[in-house]
């Protein structure tokens, strides 16, 4: 009895709303990670070949980084209102801008990485006859990973944030319920959203951090070894 | 290219600028709000980010803050707001919310401008027999104006384009172009919302950039 009274009286917590809209809640979160991810993911895909084309080509670092800054500055509601003619109201048109904003954060990161790799590991493995792809893969990417990671979370962190406003179009995860609920004042409804948002993103980042561990245990055996001495 | 053309003849129509729902109003409300916001930020973020530089303490609490606002979506923030007394107050929700997140990269900035000011530079300062408030005002203010620049340029780029999704809360600003557009489903008038909108967050970058580059010649310039 009490517990549904909450609902009437529009508590900001409540637990008969958490019951009975789990479901609801469960959906909005799954389209929430889904479009991140794919965000994240896609942004990737387009900002390795972009550093990569950098640091063989440094002239054309001030363009590429340039135009990426620039896209970093227009707004969100505005990025999404100006890809609504190409790509209307659909999940794609949320994706395309958070990847166009994640490419600001992700070149720098590859570019980050590919910097901290030292010369002579680099010379090193080409007197071993490395190729430049190999050397690419097997030497340079596992050596750039903690400042790759780092522009990754980084970059994850700020779309999660970011995905919210795709709720203009009806495409933004938990946003859409924050949306929903604001014609009626329905304060539970936008605190759990905005609550479960901000958990999304500290619960990504820690997953990353922890694949970021397991895949350079290296930095560890490092520290472990210093910190003993 | 019709939507194009619609949008120019949209942006070009007298009648779309004036009213109170029209353009014109829409950039006043804007940069009213982007200014109060930025002005209020500075006043709390510049004087502490600063004085723990000068300090050296307080570094972690600087990141920290710079990391959690990025974690919490400005949307999310509006409508907590929005559904709260607080929405009977006029522009007050927007101006809140632009302060609180324009207050991490001002404070970020002015801390780590402050502190990564060569430190031999620091101890000459004190062997001359410089006070704290002597060695703050001639030597760290002067050599963290560049890292300040940057942290006011990323404030302030923030704050227009977050007074943009205040639109979708129902609160006064150049996003309300865009969502009124959407509501009629004119698309023309969406698009050239957005184009205003993207137009002043370059414009005021650009501006800052300019400001920055004639202030750094005027600081670099030898006096006398």
């Amino acid at each position: 009895m009490a517990a549904a009274n909450c609902l009437v009286t529009n508590d900001w917590i409540c637990g008969a709303y958490l019951r009975t809209r789990s479901q609801e809640l469960t959906d909005a979160t799954l389209q929430h990670v889904g479009i991140t991810v794919a965000s994240v993911l896609l942004g990737l895909l387009v900002a390795f070949p972009l550093a990569l084309l950098v640091r063989a080509r440094p002239r054309f670092a001030g363009p590429v980084l340039g135009l990426t800054t620039l896209l970093y500055t227009i707004p969100s509601l505005a990025m999404f209102s100006l890809l609504l003619p190409f790509l209307g109201l659909s999940s794609a048109l949320v994706v395309t801008g958070l990847v166009l904003y994640s490419l600001t954060i992700l070149v720098r990161g590859v570019l980050a990485g590919l910097a901290a790799v030292p010369a002579e590991t680099r010379e090193a493995a080409r007197g071993m006859g490395y190729g430049s792809g190999r050397l690419l893969w097997e030497v340079e990417l596992p050596l750039a990973l903690p400042a790759l990671m780092a522009g990754i979370r980084m970059a994850t962190v700020s779309t999660i944030a970011l995905t919210t406003v795709g709720s203009l179009v009806g495409r933004g995860g938990l946003g859409n319920l924050i949306e929903e609920a604001l014609p009626t004042f329905f304060k539970a409804q936008v605190l759990a959203a905005s609550v479960l948002c901000v958990l999304l993103a500290v619960a990504a980042d820690l997953l990353l951090l922890g694949l970021q561990r397991l895949l350079t245990p290296w930095t560890r055996m490092r520290a472990g070894r210093a910190g003993g001495a | 290219m019709g939507i194009l053309a619609d949008t120019w003849t949209w942006l070009t129509t007298g009648a779309n600028w004036s009213g109170e729902s029209g353009a014109g109003h829409r950039l006043a409300e804007h940069l009213y709000v982007s200014g109060t916001a930025l002005l209020l930020a500075c006043a709390l973020a510049l004087p502490l980010g600063l004085w723990l530089g000068h300090l050296g303490r307080g570094g972690t609490v600087a990141v920290n803050v710079s990391n959690a606002g990025r974690a919490v979506p400005v949307f999310a923030v509006l409508a907590l707001f929005m559904v709260s007394p607080l929405r009977n107050a006029g522009y007050v929700p927007t101006v809140v919310a632009l302060v609180l997140f324009a207050i991490p990269p001002l404070l970020t900035h002015a801390y780590v401008g402050v502190r990564e000011v060569d430190r031999a530079v620091v101890e000459a300062a004190r062997g001359m027999g410089m006070s704290g408030g002597q060695l703050f005002r001639g030597v760290e203010l002067p050599l963290a104006r560049p890292m300040l620049m940057t942290g006011l340029r990323s404030a302030a780029v923030q704050v227009v384009a977050t007074a943009t999704v205040a639109a979708m809360v129902g609160q006064g600003g150049l996003g309300r172009i865009i969502t009124a557009g959407f509501h009629t489903y004119d698309t023309p008038q969406v698009v050239a919302g957005a184009v205003l909108v993207a137009l002043l967050a370059l414009l005021v970058e650009a501006l800052l950039v300019a400001a920055d580059r004639l202030l750094g010649r005027r600081a670099a310039r030898p006096k006398g």
